[in-house]
């Protein structure tokens, strides 16, 4: 009896991971060896395929969806809500339009938190805007970082409870915030006491990125020198925004993050109002001596900001949040109850932070 | 008889310029306050309105100098001359207000520098020695309300509400290059609205006569309608339109100082030296000083009442004055004459007190 050689089946390679360069592509024509199994078996010594386990990981969570939670902090002004707005191209924040609302300055630092689901390329993102309306609006700012500090930390808290159950829920609702954008005043001068004070009492606590608001009233030598300024002061006072130096992986990863780290703070200029500029249509800002292009590196970073922040470093601000800071959470905790006891579903004990 | 035609002309109509001559002499000086946060260009813009260079040797603090750092009052003194006429300008600034993480009562350092020069000037007034008095009352105080609110905020409100019965307050919205045309309107109405929400008596233009041409009342109106100027200031010379001018130099344009559609600067600048400098020296002597000067005297005078009071209370009830005998003041004539009325006055109201117990006392015996 003839064998009939079947050939070995050729899964379709996919789209997503490149092949690592030592094995070699499966030939449909030639043998390799000792075949056992009838016809094929040529692919023992060959591909295997194990790098598909990319792309079935990434069909898993197209399906389920992300969570990111964004907190914004700042005072009154500063163009938060519509930098928030232009960085996921919708009205994602409280308000619809800058200027819509009453702005009413509240007496105390509020927490306000909306979600939205936005979905781009078959992907679903809930997006939960954590707005900080009142920071530093006030004659006396002391500790008003307590209800943001209190509001992250009751976030941990809840998602420790979660993994602590007996019956745990398949995906924790993650409400943890993922990244504090920090918004500084562009005074051209250098950071104001009380960004300092935020700043260090939350760089640990939480991934901090800050950004210099309306940098559109710097020219290009004030920017740098701000920059330069706001840096070597944030070095003085051993406030690590993110990303951290001590996290960095490995080398690649510290090449790419050095070279971020170098460029941040990240002059900003936000709008949600397109301008025709050389037969383009741009969204910018129109004064009386030109327009502002946001997304034009030459005027503003921008367009950095937000490759850094949605198209590269989207899934890192997650894995640092869920594997450093609540980390850290969580081993205060445990070490200060002297360990936790699983709790039923039903307990509502308060949390005693 | 005859009356000659030319004696009817006396001559007295020589007087502005007489009065012009000695002031040209003489020289003028004022004395301009600034105040607003660290970063609102209020450097930028001194230099950029009298043309000079006044802050050349100044170094900045960074945060952490900072943290501990109190309002200070820094005075400084430029004398220019144009065309002849000689100004002694003097420039109070006021760094660190408003820069703390706790900012209650930051102003105080300020009104107390206020209110010490009108009592200096007060002193030196009630004295001998009048020729040489030195004034160095604050006559205008721009406050630099910063671009990237939403209006007024607590600090602005209570900064200028805490001045506006001391000093000329002219609010202006800093920095005003980052804003577009219709978000400066905005915020203009908004701050306006909230100026008169809040009862905050910022400095008023005061009005046209009625004989001035239709022209300079529409000027006059539209400088009005334009407050709080929204400025930028700038010392660089950058080439604009095939001019050298006044601006900041942006990859998406240039902004020039002194382009009426580009920013309220040059009405700033005429408003405060080419039209009302002497308006607003007007308003400090006639207006803030005077009050000042009245509620001082008030205030001693209600003292010496309260002391005279106690004296007497203990005088006749021969208890033991239970609060310290406070050293007077020094008197002088104002405040002799002044005591005397006063004295005058209780001994009036105690015999009308002795009139009122003899009645009562007459009608319980009945």
């Amino acid at each position: 009896m003839s064998e009939s050689i079947v050939p070995p089946e050729v899964r379709p390679k996919p789209a997503v991971p490149a092949k690592p360069p030592h094995v070699a592509a499966p030939s449909p024509t030639a043998p390799h060896g000792p075949s056992g199994l009838g016809g094929g078996g040529s692919t023992l010594l060959g591909y295997i395929g194990i790098d598909t386990i990319i792309e079935q990981m990434r069909k898993k969570t197209m399906k389920a969806g992300f969570d990111f939670n964004i907190m914004i902090v700042g005072h009154s002004g500063l163009g938060k809500s519509t930098l928030v707005n232009t960085l996921f191209k919708s009205q994602v924040s409280r308000w619809s339009s800058g200027w819509g609302g009453e702005h009413k300055i509240p007496k105390t630092v509020e927490i306000k938190a909306v979600s939205h689901v936005i979905e781009e390329g078959g992907v679903k993102m809930k997006l939960t805007v954590i707005d900080t309306p009142g920071f530093g609006d006030q004659i006396n700012n002391e500790n008003c970082w307590d209800p943001i500090s209190k509001y992250i930390n009751e976030q941990y808290e809840k998602f420790l409870k979660e993994e602590v159950n007996i019956a745990r829920k398949k995906r924790i609702p993650d409400t943890r915030v993922h990244c504090c954008l920090y918004f500084i005043s562009p005074t051209g001068h250098s950071l104001r006491q009380l960004d300092i004070e935020f700043m260090k009492h939350l760089s640990r606590v939480v991934n901090i990125i800050p950004v210099i608001a309306k940098s559109d009233t710097m020219t290009p030598d004030e920017k740098n020198e701000f920059k330069h300024r706001v840096r070597k002061e944030l070095e003085t006072h051993g406030i690590e925004y993110y990303p951290q130096n001590e996290f960095d992986d490995d080398m690649e990863d510290k090449n790419e993050n050095d070279k971020i780290r170098e460029a941040m703070p990240f002059a900003v200029v936000g709008s949600d109002k397109e301008f025709q500029v050389n037969g383009k249509r741009v969204l910018g800002r129109k004064t009386a001596w030109g327009v502002v292009e946001v997304e034009n590196p030459n005027h503003c970073e921008f367009a950095l900001l937000r490759d850094f922040l949605i198209r590269s470093h989207l899934q890192d601000l997650k894995e640092v949040t869920h594997n450093i800071h609540y980390e850290t959470y969580r081993a205060r905790r445990l070490n200060d109850n002297g360990g936790l006891h699983p709790i039923s579903a039903n307990n509502t004990q308060e949390s005693n932070l | 008889f005859e009356i000659s035609k030319w004696n009817q002309y006396v001559g007295f109509a020589t007087l502005p310029n007489q009065v012009h001559r000695k002031s040209v002499k003489k020289g003028f000086d004022f004395t301009l306050m600034v105040a607003g946060e660290s970063g609102m260009g209020k450097s930028t813009l001194v230099n950029s309105l009298f043309l000079t260079d006044l802050y050349k040797d100044r170094k900045l603090l960074n945060a952490e100098e900072r943290i501990n750092q109190t309002v200070e009052i820094i005075k400084h003194t430029v004398d220019i001359e144009e065309k002849g006429v000689k100004l002694k300008l003097t420039i109070v600034d006021t760094p660190g207000f408003g820069d703390a993480v706790n900012n209650n009562e930051c102003w105080k350092p300020i009104t107390d520098y206020i209110d010490q020069q009108f009592e200096q000037y007060f002193r030196d007034e009630s004295g001998l020695n009048r020729k040489n008095i030195q004034d160095n009352r604050v006559h205008c105080c721009l406050y630099f309300i910063p671009p990237f609110g939403h209006g007024l905020r607590p600090v602005d409100v209570e900064f200028m509400k805490a001045l506006h019965e001391k000093v000329n307050v002219v609010p202006l919205i800093a920095k005003a290059d980052c804003l577009t045309p219709s978000e400066i309107k905005k915020l203009k109405d908004r701050v306006r609205d909230e100026i008169e929400r809040f009862g905050i008596k910022v400095y008023q233009f005061p009005e046209c006569d009625s004989d001035e041409d239709e022209e300079f009342k529409q000027l006059d109106k539209e400088l009005k309608e334009c407050c709080p100027f929204a400025v930028i200031g700038s010392n660089t010379v950058v080439e604009a339109r095939g001019q050298r001018v006044r601006g900041r130099l942006y990859p998406w344009g240039i902004v020039e100082v002194e382009n009426q559609s580009h920013c309220d600067f040059v009405k700033l600048r005429n408003i405060l030296i080419r039209s009302h400098m002497h308006d607003l020296k007007d308003v400090t002597c006639d207006m803030h000083y005077e009050n000042y000067r009245a509620q001082c005297i008030q205030d001693m005078t209600r003292f010496l009442f309260i002391l005279h009071a106690v004296v007497k209370l203990t005088q006749d009830n021969r208890m033991e004055s239970p609060i310290p005998m406070l050293p007077l003041p020094t008197p002088d004539v104002e405040t002799d004459r002044l005591i005397k009325m006063k004295d005058e006055e209780l001994a009036r109201m105690q015999e009308m007190l002795n009139k009122m117990q003899q009645q009562i006392h007459d009608g319980k015996d009945q």
